[in-house]
């Protein structure tokens, strides 16, 4: 029996070794990536399917595999429920030896598997979740939020409406997580700009008729509504308030989380002229049109979300990590992810700050007419961008405990 | 102005209004699962799905063919009812000798099994349905904008539900088919052709389904979801109302809109659970709903 157990060691060691010297701190010889997202409900088209689009586009632009390097993709449903991610992460961390999770949005279950992985000393790359906390009372040495945040968003398109005049509000806000957080972010900003908030409401998740709090909106008589939801919740809140003549009757819609699928669901002549923040839009430049094609090839011809352009960028910026550390400890990777800076085809050149935060420029858009588009996914036209050092939360204003005061 | 518990009169008329439009989407809904249990004995769960194949039906006819809202009106019950058909010929047909749990189970599998692919086609952030021309613009009330076209849905939800109650209730049509529930095999020695009978009423409910559907595709995204979200809600109406009753489904429908309506002024939060309260509250008072008949 003793000899069996040697030899059972011997073939383990010759399995490590023949794994080359060059990597060998990689765990089980495989780079596994587990996409954690919402592929059944309101936040699909988004991000579920087409993160997973993008992490195999990210393996195979990053090379990584030619050099030796075994990586490998599953994914997995949260529905929005942070217990069934809490489970999933759990299962992948703990059985599956997954190394590093991307994407899961929805605040409330990104912010579950923020503490798992902390817990874990894995890696979570946030790319769909919105919630500043992460980056803030919530930050770990484990987590990087790469591609937005209520922050930004909050000072992006609620900056932009307050200076131009927009300064009474009410706010329509989803109930949970990312809709307190963001509505919190935003008000922040239009108090600090001197404007007043005249109310609020908030809206259980996922809620079908918005008419109702459309006239509490309505009566509060405020210049602007602020949308502080997402995906499903906004387009249908959006197109009410055109139904109840809202835009009409003098008040205008801030959508504060718009992606351009939601633009495409709604359709130009309802979403005409609505103000959105974004980090990432498909017609920028050459290299974003064809990472654009390509990806709408391989994902029903959705157009990738700035979601799916930050999960294709994280993982560039992860594999190279891995490259340079030959490693794939969470808490290492991460580390090394914060020390070298970023560059890649979609959001430049950046950094990731000591909290978590990457950083790069956000841009205000508006949705175009439809007499200025000149087709499908054809929807924003770029008003002003907002420089890297403006676009999120000072690092001191976060309260995240890794910052040295 | 004055005001009732610090909201103003003029607003709350507004929220009763909005409740009384939602109410008859919920009115319509549970009238065909009220139909469907109360002449079949089937909890149909697909209802839902029913309802949003129904949406996306009219949203196919529009793209595909041009034909615009008020043919599909007409085309979509009639399409979708006899995908209903073939579901009870097929399949329901061979559980009627069982357990309600059965049929239960079959029609929820069927309605999962329908969200999963039209989620899988086209995406979760739903498609664009245009209000009719003819019912675009609105009604100024004084104290509220009434859009025409939710207004049109109030009439059309009204005139449809008391034409089915009165079909069911006050017709010979609809006395064969209530005497046909209570005892099938006598109707069946008359020489009524039950089975067909019983088809055709399964048609008929989910084409209600589908109607409800081509209705709300002008004021919702057409999203696969778009059932799911309403059926339980729908279920719990038709439980409160009684089960089977037609006339509690349309009643508590209206009257639970409100409810509903109300309570997304006073405390919003609760308002998506509002409607079970009270369905714990009915049940634990009068088990067999406020309409419904102990037996």
């Amino acid at each position: 029996m003793k000899c069996f157990n040697h030899s059972l060691l011997g073939i383990g060691i010759a399995a490590v070794l023949a794994a080359g010297a060059a990597h060998a701190q990689i765990s089980d010889n495989v780079v596994k990536i587990g996409v954690l997202s919402d592929m059944s409900s309101l936040y699909t088209d988004l991000a579920g399917a087409g993160s997973v689009v993008a992490a195999r586009m990210a393996v195979e632009d990053s090379g990584i595999e030619k050099r030796g390097y075994k990586v490998e993709i599953i994914a997995a449903d949260h529905q929005n429920k942070p217990d069934v991610g809490s489970a999933v992460a759990r299962q992948w961390y703990d059985v599956d030896k997954v190394d590093v999770i991307v994407d899961t949005p929805n605040s409330g279950v990104a912010l579950a598997v923020n503490q798992i992985t902390k817990d874990k000393g894995k890696a979570f790359l946030v790319s769909g979740a919105a919630s500043s906390d992460l980056t803030g009372k919530a930050c770990t040495p484990n987590t990087i939020h790469w591609t937005y945040d209520t922050w930004m968003l909050a000072n992006g398109t609620g900056g932009a409406i307050v200076k131009t005049g927009g300064d009474t509000w009410f706010f329509l806000t989803a109930d949970y997580a990312f809709g307190h957080a963001l509505e919190r972010d935003t008000e922040a900003v239009v108090l600090k700009n001197g404007g007043k908030v005249l109310g609020k409401v908030r809206a259980p998740l996922n809620t079908q008729d918005f008419s109702s709090f459309l006239l509490q909106a309505q009566a509060s008589k405020a210049k602007i509504i602020g949308l502080a939801n997402a995906g499903g919740d906004t387009t249908n809140s959006i197109k009410q308030a055109a139904e109840f003549g809202i835009v009409k009757g003098g008040q205008n819609l801030a959508g504060l989380l718009v992606f351009i699928t939601d633009v495409h669901s709604l359709g130009l002549a309802t979403a005409q002229g609505l103000i959105v923040t974004n980090t990432f839009y498909w017609d920028q430049n050459d290299q974003t049109r064809a990472f654009a094609k390509r990806f709408a090839a391989l994902d029903k011809g959705i157009y990738p979300t700035m979601v799916h352009a930050g999960v294709y960028s994280a993982l560039l910026h992860y594999f190279k990590a891995v490259e340079a550390l030959k490693s794939d400890d969470g808490t290492k990777v991460i580390a090394k992810m914060k020390e070298m800076p970023t560059d890649d085809s979609l959001f430049g050149k950046g950094s990731v700050r000591v909290d978590g935060r990457k950083i790069h420029p956000a841009y205000l858009v508006e949705v175009k007419k439809p007499s200025e588009s000149k087709g499908p996914w054809d929807y924003y036209k770029v008003r002003s961008t907002i420089p890297a050092d403006q676009a999120f939360r000072p690092l001191a204003d976060g309260d995240c405990p890794l910052v040295k005061k | 102005m004055t005001e009732i518990f610090g909201v103003p009169t003029q607003a709350l008329f507004g929220q009763l209004l909005i409740g009384l439009i939602n109410g008859s989407f919920y009115a319509m809904l549970s009238l065909g699962l009220a139909v469907i249990f109360g002449l079949l004995n089937i909890i149909n769960f697909t209802h839902g799905a029913q309802y949003m194949m129904g949406a996306f039906c009219a949203y196919f006819l529009l793209e595909f063919a041009g034909v615009g809202y008020w043919w599909s009106l007409l085309i979509v019950p009639m399409v979708v009812g006899i995908t209903g058909i073939v579901v009870e010929r097929t399949m329901l047909a061979r559980l009627y000798k069982l357990d309600h749990l059965y049929g239960l189970l079959l029609t929820f599998g069927l309605a999962l099994i329908l969200q999963g692919l039209f989620t899988n086609y086209y995406g979760s952030s739903g498609l664009p349905y245009r209000i009719p021309n003819e019912l675009t613009g609105g009604i100024d009330l004084g104290f509220m904008l009434l859009p025409k076209y939710r207004a049109w849905v109030i009439v059309a939800s009204l005139v449809v539900c008391l034409g089915t109650w009165f079909v069911i209730e006050r017709t010979k049509l609809g006395a064969y088919l209530r005497a046909a529930t209570e005892n099938r095999a006598l109707v069946q020695a008359f020489g009524v052709n039950v089975p067909r009978m019983i088809t055709l009423t399964y048609g008929f409910g989910v084409g209600l389904a589908a109607l409800a559907g081509v209705m709300a595709a002008p004021i919702y995204q057409v999203n696969p979801q778009m059932g799911a979200n309403l059926i339980i809600v729908v279920f719990a109406v038709v439980v409160i109302g009684g089960m089977g009753s037609i006339l509690g489904a349309i009643l508590t429908g209206f009257g639970l809109g409100i409810v509903e309506g109300l309570t997304k002024v006073f405390y919003p939060e609760a308002s998506n659970t509002v409607i079970f309260v009270i369905m714990v509250i009915v049940l634990l008072i009068k088990p067999a709903g406020l309409f419904g008949k102990e037996r």
